[in-house]
């Protein structure tokens, strides 16, 4: 603790010949992995709003049966269009931009290890992102196959396939350059006195995930670019009638879809596991076995892919395969619950904004386990498969899932990120808005999907009209809702609230208190002294 | 004042349900294996709920007891080696025993062997052909006009006056009640795929390859589906309607269908 103070009071002087850069300069050439981290979540803020619109676009024409706004080649396109943004624009880069602010100051390194290459790898994504965007103006539209780029589907896309397939070529390049980074910098970075086993969670579930991305990222690379030589240079990779598989595709995209899925929630489970212990008051219980169990659900990752194609006629001992791998994830998953319950457990809890979107996320995200161990069973998963009990189940999981846990980290450093406290009683009406509407946007989809109705259609029969117009006025008002939170966050930004001590917190563990809030611009250029203890864990 | 809104929320979905009669569940159906699917989709419910109820029951409790305004000081146990045991067997337990019956039903659900009539059906963007195997019996079938008509935007027709809107088709597939159909699926462009829930059956068209189900419906009566495959901008409107027969109906209806054809 002492050292860590005398790096960070060592480093005030140095900053004065050693600031930020002026104007945009600071921006478009960073390497400072706040500055960084900052870009981020500013980006991912920003992908949020507009895959948001693009999903209150889906529930306006959804809100009754007909159509009423927008044509079924509109729609597509906006479902497309929705997904890829949120998982590839907003949820992944602001995981990626947390990381960037938490990671070294965590492990009491004094920046990313890879700083240019940082740089890259953020700026790569507004151009992705703006290739995927000029889609929509283009002729024939934006992708409109769904963001799993089915073929043959697929390869009926007009004008903007080649671009569809270019962007995520960049995405996949600016992930793995990424993964890259955070593994280099938490293996050489850390402070020499930290084990690995002393790592803070949310470096462990980063550093687990980092490894996927770069098992996947490349798998997911190779399988478009099948499609884009089966779309222009004559190949029949996934073309029957050339002698290819469509089925290929899905197993290929699979390979890396579950993974991925997983990239999207251990982050979460890091950020969560840094919370909860906080507003206890107490130490993060099973630390040993939240590391292993992240470790068991990333490697189970790898072998239940299948799962997401019980109806494309598998064999039957890979469906009793896939079946029984993916019910195993369910005991990881388990063990994180009851850890987190039993850190809440005989402590002394406070509400804060942060800790409300962690508790929401715990027993949200349980619901989403649940709907998941439910479609885990081929029978049932065959009358559940592409309907909207899917789409319940998976917005559970990412919406209160890893959009909350996003929310909550925010809430829970931004005050070490500008030496603010936010609004507390704003962040509180924020937290139950969103959590009121999340409910009444996402529970619906469960008896809708029960009841029959299939996923990606944009009209439906008069029996689901009620659950959907539920669904619509619960969307609508966690996008309103999400106002506030931008409003709270520039607020926050531009100098109101009370001044945050460098503790923030009550007795918060980590090396991140450690130093004065706003966190300098260089900290830990000398590394801190961590006790072998696990007193930062 | 967030108690009312929840309260106000609940009454409303509480309201919506009992002047609707809305469904919410998966229909039992109206074979042995959509029963079964049911029943297996019902015990895991009830799972869950059960397991929702202690984990989130200790959860409430302990926000409850536990709090810092409540003057709870905080423990430090980091650790609880038999709690970890026991919160790692119990969930593997429960996963075993729903496992037994899905590997069954799922077994029963692979074996099409010995049917007694073959339905081939040939999905295309964005209708379906159904060909009966043997019986030089072969038809599309498609949205239903009355549906078509009403679902362009801006089309002035109501939905709600539309009866079975967008579930209704031109031409229905007949079939016998208590005779084992096994279904092939298959594909002439993308990717679709047949669902009739009560039938508890779902299966991908893929082009160039041959997909097999079956199902032996015990009751009488029309069951309608759609296709639940991503495939293409009329993807929502290409409805199944499959109209079980008594046997003899089935014949009657075949033997038509032929003479319709020469």
């Amino acid at each position: 603790m002492s050292s860590a103070t005398i790096a960070a009071d060592s480093h005030a002087d140095h900053d004065d010949h050693h600031g930020p850069a002026k104007g945009m300069k600071r921006w478009l050439f960073a390497t400072n992995h706040k500055d960084i981290g900052t870009m981020y979540l500013v980006f991912s803020l920003a992908m949020f709003f507009v895959g948001g619109i693009m999903a209150l676009v889906i529930r306006t024409e959804l809100f009754a049966p007909g159509l009423q706004f927008i044509h079924p080649e509109f729609f597509n396109q906006m479902t497309t269009m929705h997904a890829l943004i949120m998982v590839f624009g907003a949820v992944m880069p602001a995981f990626v931009g947390l990381a960037n602010w938490m990671v070294p100051m965590m492990i009491g390194a004094p920046d990313m290890a890879l700083p240019r290459m940082n740089n890259w790898s953020f700026w790569i994504l507004p151009v992705a992102f703006s290739i995927l965007a000029s889609t929509l103006l283009m002729p024939g539209g934006a992708p409109a196959s769904g963001w799993t780029m089915y073929p043959p589907l697929v390869l009926q896309t007009g004008d903007a396939f080649p671009f569809l397939i270019f962007s995520v070529h960049l995405l996949g390049i600016s992930s793995i350059m990424g993964a890259i980074n955070i593994i280099v910098t938490i293996i050489n970075m850390r402070a020499p006195t930290m084990t690995l086993l002393a790592m803070p969670m949310f470096v462990w579930t980063w550093l687990i995930t980092a490894y996927l991305l770069i098992a996947v990222m490349p798998v997911f690379a190779g399988a478009v670019t099948m499609l884009l030589t089966d779309r222009f240079f004559g190949t029949s990779f996934f073309l029957a009638a050339g002698g290819g598989d469509p089925v290929l595709f899905q197993h290929i995209f699979w390979f890396f879809g579950h993974p991925e899925v997983y990239i999207m929630i251990l982050p979460a489970f890091g950020v969560v596991s840094e919370i909860i212990p906080t507003f206890s008051r107490k130490p993060l219980f099973g630390h040993d076995s939240m590391v292993y169990a992240a470790a068991s659900i990333a490697f189970l990752s790898f072998i239940v892919w299948a799962h997401h194609m019980f109806t494309t006629g598998m064999p039957l001992t890979g469906q009793l395969f896939f079946m029984f791998t993916t019910m195993l994830i369910a005991v990881p998953t388990g063990v994180k619950i009851f850890n987190w319950i039993a850190t809440m457990w005989r402590g002394a809890m406070s509400f804060e904004t942060p800790m409300l979107f962690s508790l929401a996320f715990v027993f949200l995200f349980t619901i989403g386990g649940f709907s998941g161990l439910m479609l885990a069973l081929v029978p049932a998963d065959i009358q559940y498969h592409d309907s909207y009990f899917v789409v319940a189940h998976f917005h559970y999981v990412l919406v209160p899932g890893s959009v909350f846990t996003i929310m909550a980290g925010v809430y829970y450093w931004l005050p070490k990120w500008t030496g603010r406290m936010y609004d507390e009683k704003l962040g509180k009406v924020h937290f139950w808005l969103s959590t009121i509407f999340v409910n009444l946007t996402f529970f619906p989809m469960h008896f809708l999907g029960l009841a029959g109705m299939p996923r990606r259609i944009p009209d439906y029969s008069t029996q689901f009209a009620d659950f959907n117009m539920y669904a619509s006025i619960g969307a609508i008002g966690f996008g309103v809702s999400q106002l506030l939170f931008v409003y709270i966050i520039v607020q926050n930004v531009r100098g109101s609230g009370v001044t945050a001590t460098a503790e923030v917190w009550e007795m918060p563990r980590g090396l991140e208190w450690t130093v004065p809030s706003p966190a300098p611009y260089h900290t830990f250029a000398e590394p801190p002294e961590v006790g072998g203890d696990k007193a930062f864990s | 004042m967030i108690r009312k809104i929840w309260f106000g929320v609940v009454a409303l979905l509480a309201a919506g349900a009992a002047s609707a009669d809305l469904a919410v569940n998966m229909p039992k159906g109206v074979t042995e294996l959509s029963a079964e699917t049911y029943a297996l989709h019902m015990e895991v419910f009830y799972w869950c709920c059960a397991i929702a109820f202690v984990v989130f029951g200790v959860m409430i409790y302990s926000l409850v007891k536990h709090r810092k305004a409540a003057g709870h000081k905080p423990a430090n146990f980091t650790h609880s080696t038999t709690a970890e045991i026991v919160w790692t067997l119990i969930p593997v337990v429960i996963l075993l025993i729903m496992a037994v019956p899905s590997a069954e039903t799922l077994i029963k659900l692979e074996d099409s062997r010995k049917p007694d009539l073959t339905l081939v059906i040939t999905a295309y963007q964005w209708k379906w052909h159904y060909d009966y195997k043997g019986e030089d019996v072969s038809f599309y079938s498609s949205l239903a006009r009355t549906s078509a008509d009403a679902r362009r935007k801006g089309s002035g027709i109501d939905p709600f006056t539309v009866e079975n809107y967008l579930l209704e088709v031109d031409n229905r597939v007949v079939l016998p009640k208590g005779a084992k159909v096994r279904v092939l699926v298959t594909s002439n462009d993308v990717i679709h795929a047949w669902w009739v829930p009560e039938l508890a059956m779902k299966k991908d068209a893929i082009p160039g390859f041959m997909n097999e189900m079956w199902f032996r419906a015990d009751v009488t009566g029309i069951y309608r589906g759609q296709c639940a495959e991503l495939c293409g901008v009329d993807h929502g409107y290409m409805p199944i309607v499959v109209e079980i027969v008594e046997p003899e109906e089935y014949q009657s209806w075949l033997a038509d269908q032929k003479a319709d054809a020469s």
